[in-house]
């Protein structure tokens, strides 16, 4: 790729050591035990793009955000943002670096401290980072607060005093107060009920246009992916199995994993409509599969898929790492 | 007659503050082998509906107006005794979270027996070999292993399989399902969906399916029933309540969906978000979000009205009025 992303994650990998206390681990023998819950991940993301990773629960979204914005430390792998290792981020030349990206959580119950009127909360990234004025930072904090649609007469209330979009909202203030480049959303209207989505999702999109702002949207519903991402990665396990942009992941889906989400979304224009159920469950990350990750799942699984990780390849404008796309034998 | 009849149900929760009016005269009927979708958002009054079928009603929660008759019986003013053998019995039930709906301290095989037991004339023995059969018949693999294994032993989805094959031990006829799959990834949910649908057919059983999820009405209900601020704001068959809303509100709700079949630049969005219930607007409760409002909505509160095949609580198709 010729032009410089945004950010660069290479062969990132996130290992927990979940072993058994060393006293225990002498007497019965037992080696180290790790959960390997992000596995050499590579992708890049675009300036002004969104780029949306799926998955189902314990698949590693979540760490890879996490990773992102510095909260974890990779065990392997490099991860940049414009050029800059994430790992500075927790260094004392890292804060110029933090104010460029922020997170939004999916809680919004949880991610806002209930004890802080909304106007502190907000403020606070302004407080860490700027070096504005009393004045100066009440302004900005009713400028925000008009940016996503709450009234600045607001500023006084507690969280308590919110519903649960208007909640996400005062989140979102409080990411985009820093005036940020970069925002990885986690699961951001996970919580919220449909009419709400719609709204955060819509001022959410608006945001990006106004502001050119880069999103990481992470998000286990495939139909909220469809509308806000302009490519899409599938994570399964830990790995990346598909990555490609969103039309061709939506019309031409090439790994059975995708596939079978695809098939598995409940959709309102399909009444009547009966789906392919996919048997199984996603296994133990303690304890994962050899070879490929999803054989024991996967309808179409040889010998070859239960031996040997498949390698990730282009086909088209998609990455897929499959056995069966690979050598052939797994056409449409 | 329909399995289930609510009339004009009511409940109203006396606070110290006042009375908060929770479900307002609320009115449905699920027929023999019908599954009937209860959809809405949060604190429109879903799960109240069902937990006041089966009795389950916490307090200060009570009916105080309407009746709910089960097979032609009065099923809401039934002593707590007599409601604990009609619950299990005739009426099962499946919540949201299966881990607090099942005991952690006992095996789930001991869960199963219990209720076997309480409701039908057999030995122990017999029950447990019931309680194997229920299990296999869920989709539970190595059932006769599995059976002496505690609810933590098992995943999520197992888990719902679990807490179905409790709700189906005793073979009732009604099954109150209250979001089963939203605790649930897709894939799993749509094991669970299939299951349930499946399991329901082969046992004539009715159901009253309540969740968030179009998608999952869409693909399981007969009929389905829209709620909005503790009453029904349009109730009809599944096709057509989705495919042409009625209502202004289902009609918003169903535009403001996600698809993977159209690309919009923005979603359609209902503007607002619901009343709170101490703050219920007089007349149609949804006339400060509405697009159509009229005088009349303000401060007349419209009653279910015909709307092509379905229900639908709106002045718009008062066809006897002048517009």
């Amino acid at each position: 790729m010729t032009t410089k992303s945004l950010v660069k994650v290479q062969d990132a990998s996130c290992w927990f050591d979940v072993s058994r206390p060393w006293l225990e681990r002498v007497l019965k023998r037992r080696p180290r035990t790790h959960l390997k819950a992000v596995n050499g991940v590579s992708f890049t993301v675009e300036k002004g793009e969104t780029l949306a990773l799926v998955g189902e629960s314990g698949c590693g979204k979540s760490t890879v955000a996490r990773l992102l914005v510095g909260l974890y430390t990779p065990s392997s792998g490099h991860i940049e943002f414009d050029g800059q290792p994430v790992s500075m981020l927790r260094s004392r030349e890292g804060k110029q670096l933090r104010q460029r990206l922020q997170m939004i959580f999916q809680d919004p119950y949880a991610s806002l401290n209930p004890r802080w009127r909304v106007a502190r909360i907000i403020a606070e990234p302004l407080k860490v980072h700027g070096k504005m004025t009393q004045a100066e930072r009440d302004e900005r904090v009713d400028a925000l607060l008009q940016q996503v649609g709450l009234s600045p007469t607001d500023r006084n209330r507690y969280p308590h005093q919110f519903s649960g979009g208007q909640r996400q909202r005062i989140s979102i203030a409080r990411a985009l107060a820093a005036s940020p480049e970069f925002l990885v959303c986690d699961e951001p209207t996970s919580a919220l009920d449909v009419s709400v989505q719609a709204q955060v999702l819509n001022l959410m999109k608006k945001l990006q246009q106004d502001l050119g702002l880069t999103y990481l949207f992470i998000s286990h519903n495939l139909a909220v992916v469809h509308h806000v991402a302009d490519r899409v990665a599938v994570m399964y396990l830990g790995r990346i199995v598909e990555l490609a942009p969103r039309d061709a992941l939506f019309s031409r889906p090439r790994h059975p994993y995708t596939r079978m989400l695809l098939s598995a979304i409940p959709d309102p224009a399909g009444t009547g409509q009966r789906r392919i159920p996919v048997a199984g469950e996603v296994p133990n990350p303690l304890n994962p599969p050899s070879g490929c990750p999803f054989h024991p799942r996967c309808p179409h699984a040889r010998d070859i898929c239960r031996q040997h990780m498949p390698a990730t390849i282009n086909d088209g404008p998609t990455q897929v790492a499959c056995h069966g796309i690979k050598e052939g034998w797994l056409g449409k | 007659m329909p399995l289930l009849d609510v009339r004009n149900l009511r409940v109203e929760f006396h606070t110290r503050r006042g009375v908060l009016t929770a479900l307002d005269d609320v009115s449905l009927q699920i027929n023999m082998g019908e599954v009937l979708g209860v959809v809405g958002e949060s604190g429109a009054g879903k799960s109240l509906t069902g937990s006041a079928i089966i009795g389950l009603l916490d307090p200060p929660g009570r009916i105080t107006k309407g009746e709910i008759l089960l097979d032609g019986r009065r099923i809401d003013t039934l002593p707590e005794d007599a409601m604990r053998r009609i619950r299990g019995r005739e009426i099962g039930a499946i919540f949201q979270d299966p881990l607090t709906s099942l005991n952690p301290l006992y095996t789930v095989g001991r869960q199963l027996v219990e209720t076997i037991v309480t409701h039908l004339p057999l030995t122990p023995s017999q029950a447990r070999s019931r309680a194997i059969e229920l299990l296999e018949s869920t989709g539970i693999p190595a059932a006769a292993q599995r059976i002496d294994h505690y609810p933590h032993q098992f995943s999520g989805g197992m888990r719902q399989r679990v807490v179905i094959a409790l709700a189906l031990a005793a073979e009732p006829r009604l099954i109150v399902a209250d979001e089963p799959t939203t605790a649930l990834d897709v894939s799993i949910q749509a094991q669970i969906i299939d299951l349930l649908k499946t399991l329901c057919r082969e046992r004539g059983a009715a159901v009253m399916l309540i969740t968030h999820d179009m998608g999952v009405i869409a693909e399981t209900a007969d009929r389905v029933a829209v709620m909005y601020a503790g009453r029904i704001a349009e109730i009809g068959p599944v096709s057509n309540v989705i495919g042409d809303p009625q209502h202004p509100y289902t009609r918003g709700l169903m535009e403001s969906i996600p698809s993977i079949h159209r690309t919009t630049e923005f979603l359609a969005q209902i503007d607002g978000s619901m009343p709170r219930l101490n703050a219920i607007p007089p007349g149609c409760a949804f006339n400060p979000r509405c697009p159509h409002r009229m005088a009349r909505c303000l401060s007349e509160r419209p009653e279910l009205l015909e709307a092509g095949n379905s229900m639908a609580a709106c002045w718009l198709h008062d066809t006897g009025a002048r517009k």
